[in-house]
């Protein structure tokens, strides 16, 4: 039991340690006999190599030209082309792979060729040594002897409250990387700012859209109005307020309850943001009403409020509440009524308090 | 002069570099570091360029990189873009972006600089993963090397954290939809996810710090702790010496190779130089990460097919094959008021971390399992230890697995089937493939060990088709010789461990349980040919007996 190196060769061909086992496996033959190279026997081959080997070097050279003349013969002036800019990234990469493979397969080419190909047995040394081992242990215990730190609990019991609650102000520090979340995730730029309900336009110019200018099958990328005339945060707004606008039939809409004056004539409304992991809900397959996000391809089935039928996401998108105004445009009646995007540990929290 | 005409004449160096070296070493003594390493003895095999590959590859990061940052501006404030790519003309977009689309259009060698510098971070992480590999299958991580494994393991994880924060710095569309996967990732953690995603981004996703603290991790914390580790990986290296294949000659008592210098010296040295030819070759004829095709990020837009880059697939894969409803099962659900999204939270963090922890402590596993406490130098051939191979392959395959589910919607597209299908069958293999890996790979192993017991005991075919005077056919094997025979038979074959009773004579549920695992580990073996064996195998085999003459040669020892 224990001895699980039968017919091991764990210290084979040291005659000296052999065990009982040893009749039964074969002896280390040792090194095999060493082959000379044609390099080694014929001076014509070596002084081969030896030309092989500069030429090799004579390529680099080359390859360091190549890469000057690009980099100084292409301007990259006003009137470059992308042409231009191929041309060059093509020479000085060529160049400069000549000038490398030309110096690494010279060098390699030399020690193969011509270089002492003697392989050479050295022994293996023991890690640690015995002695060293106790001499280190013995250096520990005085140390810690004279610092007397086992003898005064006092010191050590204080001074490892101290270490132990000195890294809480560099905690705190880092609390100011960012501001709390506090409830901004819950809402949108959807809201109604002073009574007015916000206008849905196109994305990216931000252009209003009227009910009639969508038609059955049609779909618009739509960011809120305003949104282009914030001068700070806008990214922020955007990432929370994208939405998708489709139009389709309205017998093939099933809205649930509460839910039936959120669209218009078949027009509807959904974040475009995934609630999986926030990609932009981004493909909508007209025929089957399906939206599919091309991350992680979640599907959302239009017809049935996005509800989530194939794909890692677990949510349905969340709709967008709209109408059409005086003028004929589409505007959003309210706030999503929940948190869009991925979901988050406040986010049922968000969701009540939007509702109440 | 009036030195040398003493009597006691101090050594004088005969050639220039000589007396250089002299002058360095009379002032800081390094006679003794080229005494110890100027010689020093390299095994050489082809599948230890894996780690050099790696080495030399961070190298060229750092030299390709710093090129990089003289012209990369890593602010996110609003700019118009005025140079000379036409398409983006006057485009809104961030600084950052606006410097690489100069770095790529308007710098010389800029978009060469930045090609060669993302060609070799994906190089990179290829050849750590690969070196690991190689490091596994061949039992490398064995005592004494268990602590350099994790060192390599650190450096794996590193690797791949510079990859992500450099891929993010161009702030274009593509890397933009990572941060916001990694953003959705974040916030599904528990209780603090919403704080660390505000932490991060400084407030909402995208915010305008990301960038800039993204940058700071990646050209200086992150590559600082790859040299550190880098440093510690080399010393050990240096401590242990290399690992050897076995063969005639190795043993683990000793190291066989090439002497550090000058021709080990002037190999590893040359392939630094061959690393970067191949690389700049890369550069020069592979377009990589066209930013310039993405435009500038926007939260609305994605592109369809989009792919992280390929060290961070394995994460993507896990995302996308996870179902988020099963039925009418949600893995989204509330508790105690608040939402737990385990859709997003399990594939993000249970394969990394099953393959992560399972990595960090496999030597101590098959320690315990093996209780084999001795040191390794000499390698094994991978089919000589079935059921460590078998583990790898099917740790490999479930990452495969995951890493192809990455790709999930090309591989839908370029072979026209159904991508619920394709997502179907992938969520079957991530169960079923590294069980069938398993098996299958112990197969081979085991086939493969006794192919090997074969050809060392009848030698090998050589094709020789010979009639014998009765009419039967037989096909000659030619003995080999013993060096060849002892690369196939110089092996441990180790027997299953039975539990043995601790010192109170008490055989404890942890011993069961470690005997348990050494029966599956052990109990289907090949054990070496013996030399009774090959004795029995020539008076029996009536082939051998044309060649008898080259047998009783073989047989001497």
């Amino acid at each position: 039991m224990g001895n699980h190196s039968d017919g091991s060769p764990n210290h084979s061909g040291t005659v000296a340690t052999a065990g009982q086992n040893e009749v039964e496996k074969f002896q280390d033959p040792g090194l095999p006999p060493h082959r000379l190279r044609l390099a080694d026997t014929d001076p014509v081959a070596a002084k081969r190599a030896e030309r092989q080997v500069a030429i090799l070097f004579g390529t680099s050279v080359i390859g360091t030209l190549i890469f000057l003349v690009a980099y100084f013969a292409i301007d990259l002036g006003d009137d470059s082309t992308i042409a231009n800019i191929r041309t060059q990234n093509l020479l000085l990469g060529l160049g400069t792979a000549f000038a490398m493979l030309g110096i690494g397969t010279g060098i390699v080419h030399w020690a193969k060729a011509l270089m002492p190909d003697h392989e050479v047995s050295e022994e293996r040394h023991a890690i640690r040594h015995e002695e060293d081992r106790q001499a280190a242990v013995r250096i520990v215990d005085d140390i810690v002897e004279e610092t007397g730190i086992k003898r005064r609990p006092l010191i050590r019991n204080t001074l490892l409250g101290a270490v132990a609650l000195a890294p809480l102000p560099a905690l705190a520090i880092f609390g100011d990387l960012g501001p709390r979340p506090d409830d901004k995730l819950a809402h949108t730029m959807w809201a109604p700012e002073g009574g007015k309900l916000k206008r849905l336009t196109r994305d990216p110019d931000g252009t209003p859209i009227k009910a009639s200018d969508v038609t059955i099958g049609s779909a618009f990328h739509v960011i809120p109005e305003g949104l282009n005339e914030l001068h700070e945060g806008k990214l922020n707004a955007k990432a929370k307020a994208v939405v998708l606008l489709m139009r389709l039939d309205p017998n093939s809409l099933n809205p649930s309850e509460g839910r039936e004056n959120w669209s218009y004539n078949g027009i509807v409304a959904y974040s475009k943001i995934c609630t999986h992991v926030g990609c932009p809900v981004a493909l909508y397959e007209q025929q089957t009403h399906h939206l599919l996000c091309p991350c992680h391809q979640s599907t959302f089935d239009l017809t049935q409020e996005c509800k989530v039928i194939f794909g890692p996401a677990s949510r349905p998108l969340p709709q967008l509440p709209i109408a059409v105004d005086a003028e004929g445009y589409l505007v959003a009646t309210s706030d999503f009524k929940e948190p869009v995007g991925p979901s988050y540990w406040e986010r049922d929290e968000h969701e009540r308090l939007i509702n109440s | 002069m009036s030195a040398s005409s003493t009597a006691e004449a101090p050594f004088v160096a005969k050639t220039k570099v000589g007396r250089f070296t002299d002058f360095v070493d009379e002032r800081v003594g390094g006679s003794g570091i080229l005494r110890e390493f100027g010689r020093k003895v390299f095994p050489d095999h082809w599948s230890f360029m894996f780690g050099e590959v790696a080495l030399y590859s961070f190298v060229i990061l750092l030299m390709s990189g710093t090129f990089l940052t003289f012209f990369f501006d890593p602010s996110m404030a609003e700019t118009h873009y005025q140079g000379s790519y036409t398409p983006l003309y006057n485009v809104e977009m961030s600084v950052a972006y606006n410097s690489s689309l100069n770095i790529s259009f308007d710098v010389r060698g800029g978009l060469f600089m930045r090609q060669v510098h993302h060609w070799a971070a994906l190089l990179f992480v290829a050849s750590l993963g690969v070196h690991m590999l190689r490091v596994f299958f061949t039992g490398a991580f064995r005592k004494p090397r268990e602590m350099n494994w994790v060192v390599g393991g650190v450096l794996l994880i590193l690797a791949m954290a510079a990859g992500f924060t450099g891929y993010s710095l161009p702030d274009d569309l593509l890397s933009g939809n990572g941060l916001r996967i990694i953003d959705g990732v974040i916030k599904s953690i528990p209780v603090i996810g919403t704080y660390i995603s505000f932490f991060l981004f400084g407030g909402e996703f995208p915010g305008t710090a990301i960038i800039g603290r993204l940058y700071v991790l990646h050209i200086l914390l992150v590559p600082a702790l790859i040299l550190l580790m880098i440093v510690i990986h080399l010393f050990m290296v240096v401590v242990h010496k290399h690992t050897q294949y076995p063969g005639p000659g190795r043993n683990d008592g000793n190291v066989v190779g090439y002497p550090l210098g000058p021709v080990y010296a002037a190999k590893a040295g040359g392939f630094f130089f061959i690393v970067f030819g191949v690389l700049a070759l890369m550069a020069a004829a592979f377009t990589i990460n066209p930013i310039w095709n993405y435009g500038p990020y926007d939260p609305s837009p994605v592109s369809a097919g989009t792919q992280p880059d390929w060290y961070i697939g394995f994460v993507d894969g896990a995302l996308r094959l996870m179902p988020g409803v099963i039925n009418n099962f949600h893995f989204e659900y509330i508790i105690f008021g608040h939402t737990l999204t385990l859709n997003v939270l399990l594939p993000a963090l249970v394969p990394a971390g099953i393959i992560f922890t399972v990595l960090f402590m496999y030597p101590w596993i098959e320690r315990w399992v093996t209780k084999d406490n001795r040191e390794h130098h000499v390698l094994d051939r991978p089919r000589n230890a079935p059921t460590r191979t078998a583990i790898g392959v099917a740790g490999f395959t479930w990452y495969c697995v995951m890493w192809a589910a990455a790709g999930s919607d090309l591989i839908a597209t370029h072979f026209h089937v159904s991508l619920n299908d394709v997502t179907y069958w992938l969520r079957t293999l991530f169960f079923i493939g590294p069980i069938l890996a398993f098996i299958v790979t112990k197969r081979i192993a085991l086939a493969l060990q006794r192919k090997d017991r074969e050809i060392a005991l009848h030698g090998r075919e050589t094709g020789r088709i010979v009639r014998l005077p009765h009419g039967e056919f037989i096909e000659v094997h030619a003995p080999l010789d013993e060096y060849k025979r002892y690369k196939l038979v110089g092996f441990e074959s180790p027997v299953p461990l039975p539990a043995t009773p601790n010192e109170h004579g008490v055989v404890t549920r942890k011993e069961k349980r470690r005997a348990a695992l050494s029966k599956w580990f052990f109990e289907d073996r090949v054990a070496p040919a013996t030399p009774a064996e090959l004795e029995a195998a020539h008076a029996h085999g009536h082939h051998e007996a044309i060649e008898a003459g080259a047998d009783q040669k073989s047989l001497s020892h």
